[in-house]
């Protein structure tokens, strides 16, 4: 519990501590919820002393050491421990957290999904000014609403470095989610490579990071595209094995901060209800997540409350948060296993009765390939005849059908700006959100898409949009660049201006062959997916490669918001906008 | 100085850059039809019963507000504090700079003769778009004068999404005479991958040249690469002085089989052959050489 002391405390003790067990024993400093073996959280209101709650919080935000897997490099920490610690909230409540700055370079933190004045969000340079070294800044706001959150700094890539936490509101009345215990589930990726050399390497070479590319030897015993289908592809200089940037040739992945042999460990009792509030906090990695022989109950997503959907394995993108339900009966291991949807690495972690147990690790599964879809050929409207054929040896320059296939016709996507940072459109994007994610379309399982997901209750706001806008995701892997509308922020990009209260629908492109998380700061957004007003609302959204996603958006918080993908590496490329709400009257 | 225009002209017409001509092909827009990507209904509904396809179809287009001229962040903040955020999160949203120096060929040359040595490498600097970069190449025999050497500095731009253009000079320390060139050129990933480049060459005494190169990653397995390369040299005219005759002077053809220990190092063997023709091999065979050398080659290549 020593991050409950006050910091000069705490550090004297982890000083000791350093002279008598060493730098590794250092470097494995836990939040009592995250610690293997934890009994979990009792669902509110019983209060969980080793977590942060309360009207007044501090952090610290400080340098330290992190290792798993036998690798260890440096770390950014808040109150000494990765991951950060649990800040546990009520609904209705107030709350002021004051941070304090003890790295070297500028911090911030962003409180991801929660409602709060502009002013208060935390991005540097849109929000607020950041926070300087040796500053503390303090963010006070009033709790809007329940659920399961995160934080995370928007400043440089301290993110990726171990600086990101869970956030657990309950609500004011009664939980509709009943459970007899909780599990905070945490995932990240991990490389004791510096961010910034891992985007230099991107930045030198594309592919720098996948070893799981088509070889010749794969040709030879069959596996893979045949030859013809390589070719095809070859003359579009498109890689179908190019789904993660950056993968498990360099990452662990984590669950709270443990790796496979660290063996995260919850602690059940068979036969109750147990709640896992499972958050991607990844930098880089989108997971497709299972618990094999177990069932899961998606309650909640984004921490907004959707009617129980029963699945086999779900995809959470990176800043997506999913509430589950699991009723395992045995007195038994069970594994929680999140694989990075590249199948270059996995986590296992262990839901059990008792310490000691390990749930067995699967082998990963085969990498999958992309395929036309995509490339946002949608084929389903076409008539191609049996088996769809398509000829790509004609360029992908000639119309078919009366279809374009073109992999860079522009007029498909006039408001682009055409150049080196755009390699490809979709020539025919589709509404991907009924289908299955990226790696999971054969698996033999349910599999959760995000048609049904439905809102608990119907929305508030039953309004029609009285504006659409496109908003293009577009990139170069070969030169890895990111950005919308082909416009890296960093180019001098103009804001996305909404008026106070309008209803606008908007359309996310996905121009590229890889999912991308938008996250849209300040607002939920129904997505669209033909719920009507149970549409399911969230602040994050993974649109599948080569698809489009529409979401019906209320503008109704005043001031500048960060839009973004959230993939770290996208987002400091360019892949980012500043969205702006005014009233009606005030735009200059 | 007819020359080089005429070298730019081949150079931007030669069929070595096919794709990259297509891909510019592919801004007629006239033949186009508006295509229907407005809305598919949600593909499929197998796996739950969710309702009626997305009510998509509604929403007018509108009009969007005007672009506001204030920071909001402005009322609660110190301007000059928020506008040095500002300032560093924009150039962390895709302004920053990188580099890559690498040294792609640096072997041991066993042939007939002498046993020789040669490197082959390339840096550069910048953003996305504008960079600075150099390239730097030479040869030599073991016990021998270095034969050759050559040093470029270049303003590269991005022109496409895989190719780059380039100007510049070129600076050739030996043969002796030494000689400076200005250099016009392009290089970047054709269809199929293919790794292709094109350098046209005007000397401070006048004369141009014409340097075509190519080669292709064979990924054996994630390691292990083949790299088949080829590179040739053309002449506008004699520069006897050089050895180098009119027309087509030299090819050279290259197989290099490599072992990515890391993306970045990589230790290779391979085969290596040259062949001068016309003036330039009656220029050679002058000087007591063979026209046409094939060495086994061994070397590194790695960058950082």
């Amino acid at each position: 519990m020593a991050f409950t002391l006050p910091d000069v405390d705490r550090r004297t003790l982890v000083r000791n501590l350093g002279g008598l067990g060493g730098a590794l024993a250092l470097s494995r400093v836990f939040p009592a919820w995250a610690r293997s073996g934890t009994a979990g959280l009792t669902p509110a209101p019983a209060p969980a002393p080793e977590v942060l709650s309360g009207e007044a919080i501090a952090l610290t935000v400080a340098e330290g050491h992190f290792s798993t897997g036998g690798r260890s490099a440096h770390a950014v920490m808040i109150n000494g421990t990765l991951p950060a610690p649990l800040i546990r909230l009520k609904e209705g409540q107030n709350v002021r957290l004051s941070v304090t700055n003890r790295l070297r370079e500028d911090t911030s933190i962003h409180w991801h999904g929660l409602i709060v004045p502009f002013q208060m969000d935390g991005v540097p340079g849109i929000s607020f000014p950041g926070i300087r070294p040796g500053e503390t800044f303090t963010y006070e706001f009033p709790i809007r609403q329940s659920g399961t959150y995160w934080y995370h700094s928007h400043s440089g890539m301290q993110e990726a470095v171990g600086h990101y936490g869970p956030i657990v509101i309950d609500p004011a009345g009664t939980d509709p989610v009943e459970a007899t215990r909780e599990h905070v589930l945490i995932l990240s990726d991990w490389s004791p490579v510096h961010p910034h050399v891992l985007l230099k390497r991107l930045k030198q070479m594309g592919g720098y990071f996948n070893m799981q590319k088509q070889t010749l030897a794969g040709l030879l015993a069959g596996k893979d595209q045949n030859a013809k289908e390589r070719m095809e592809w070859g003359a579009m200089r498109m890689d179908p094995t190019d789904i993660s940037d950056i993968t498990g040739s360099t990452y662990s992945f984590l669950v709270n901060g443990h790796g496979t042999a660290e063996n995260w460990t919850g602690l059940f009792t068979p036969g109750e209800r147990v709640r896992l509030r499972i958050i991607n906090a990844a930098a880089m990695t989108n997971f497709n997540l299972r618990l094999p022989g177990l069932p899961m109950t998606v309650v909640q997503c984004d921490g907004q409350h959707v009617q129980p959907v029963e699945t086999d394995e779900f995809q959470i993108g990176i800043a997506e948060t999913y509430d589950v339900v699991v009723q395992p009966g045995e007195a038994k291991p069970y594994a929680l296993i999140a694989e990075a949807i590249d199948r270059s690495g996995l986590v296992r972690a262990t839901l059990a009765p008792r310490m000691g147990l390990a749930a067995e690790v699967p082998p990963l599964r085969a990498r999958p390939l992309l395929g036309m879809k995509d490339m946002g050929m949608d084929m389903s409207g076409m008539d191609m005849g049996q088996g769809g054929v398509i000829d790509l040896s004609q360029p992908a320059n000639e119309g078919m059908a009366g279809h374009s296939m073109k992999m860079r016709d522009r007029s498909v996507a006039p408001q682009v700006k055409m150049g080196p940072g755009v390699a490809t459109l979709s020539p025919m994007p589709a509404d991907r959100t009924a289908d299955r994610p990226t790696g999971l379309e054969t698996v033999d399982h349910r599999v959760l898409t995000y048609a049904d997901l439905k809102s608990l209750t119907p929305h508030a706001d039953r309004r029609p949009p009285t504006r659409t806008l496109d908003i293009h995701l577009t990139a170069n892997m070969e030169r890895y660049m990111w950005s919308f509308d082909g416009v890296k922020l960093s180019d001098g990009a103009d804001p996305i201006p909404f008026r106070h209260g309008e209803r606008v629908r908007v359309n996310l492109i996905n121009d590229t062959m890889m999912p991308h998380p938008i996250h849209l700061h300040g607002h939920f957004f129904e997505l669209v997916t033909g719920a009507g007003d149970h549409n399911p609302l969230k602040h994050t959204v993974n649109v599948l490669p080569g698809g489009k996603v529409s979401f019906d958006l209320t503008a109704d918080a005043l001031g500048d918001w960060a839009f973004h993908c959230h993939m770290l590496m996208h987002m400091h490329t360019g892949m980012m906008r500043v969205v702006t709400v005014r009233y009606a009257g005030d735009a200059a | 100085m007819k020359a080089p225009v005429c070298l730019a002209a081949l150079l931007l017409a030669s069929g070595a850059l096919p794709a990259w001509a297509q891909d510019h092909g592919g801004m007629d827009h006239g033949a186009m039809q508006q295509e229907d990507h407005s809305d598919h209904p949600p593909a499929g509904d197998a796996h739950a019963g969710h309702g009626q396809p997305a009510p998509d179809d509604g929403a007018p287009e509108g009009v969007a507000p005007p672009m506001p001229s204030d920071h909001a962040s402005e009322a609660f903040y110190n301007p000059a504090e928020m506008a040095r955020a500002r300032a560093a999160m924009l150039k962390e949203s895709g302004g920053m700079t990188f580099s890559r120096l690498m040294l792609d060929r640096l072997e041991y040359r066993m042939g007939r003769g002498a046993d020789g040595y040669h490197w082959e490498g390339e840096g550069w600097i910048g953003g996305d778009i504008d960079r600075f970069a150099f390239k730097t190449e030479g040869e030599g025999e073991f016990g021998g004068p270095l034969e050759s050497a050559e040093v470029q500095a270049l303003y590269s731009r991005a022109i496409d999404p895989w190719f780059n253009l380039e100007a510049g000079v070129r600076h050739d320390i030996r043969p002796d005479p030494q000689r400076t060139y200005a250099v016009v050129g392009i290089e970047g990933l054709a269809p199929y991958w293919f790794e292709v480049g094109a350098q046209a060459f005007l000397s401070d005494k006048g004369d141009a040249h014409l340097r075509l190169e190519g080669s292709y990653d064979q990924r054996i397995t994630q390691r292990l690469i083949l790299q088949p390369a080829v590179e040739i040299n053309l002449a506008a005219q004699d520069v006897p002085e050089l050895g180098i005759g009119s027309g087509l002077s030299d090819i050279e053809l290259g197989l290099r089989l490599r072992y990515e220990f890391a993306r970045e190092f990589a230790p290779y063997v391979g085969v290596n052959w040259e062949r001068k023709l016309g003036d330039t091999a009656r220029f050679t065979r002058r000087d007591g050489e063979r026209a046409a050398t094939t060495s086994l080659v061994m070397g590194v290549r790695f960058w950082f």
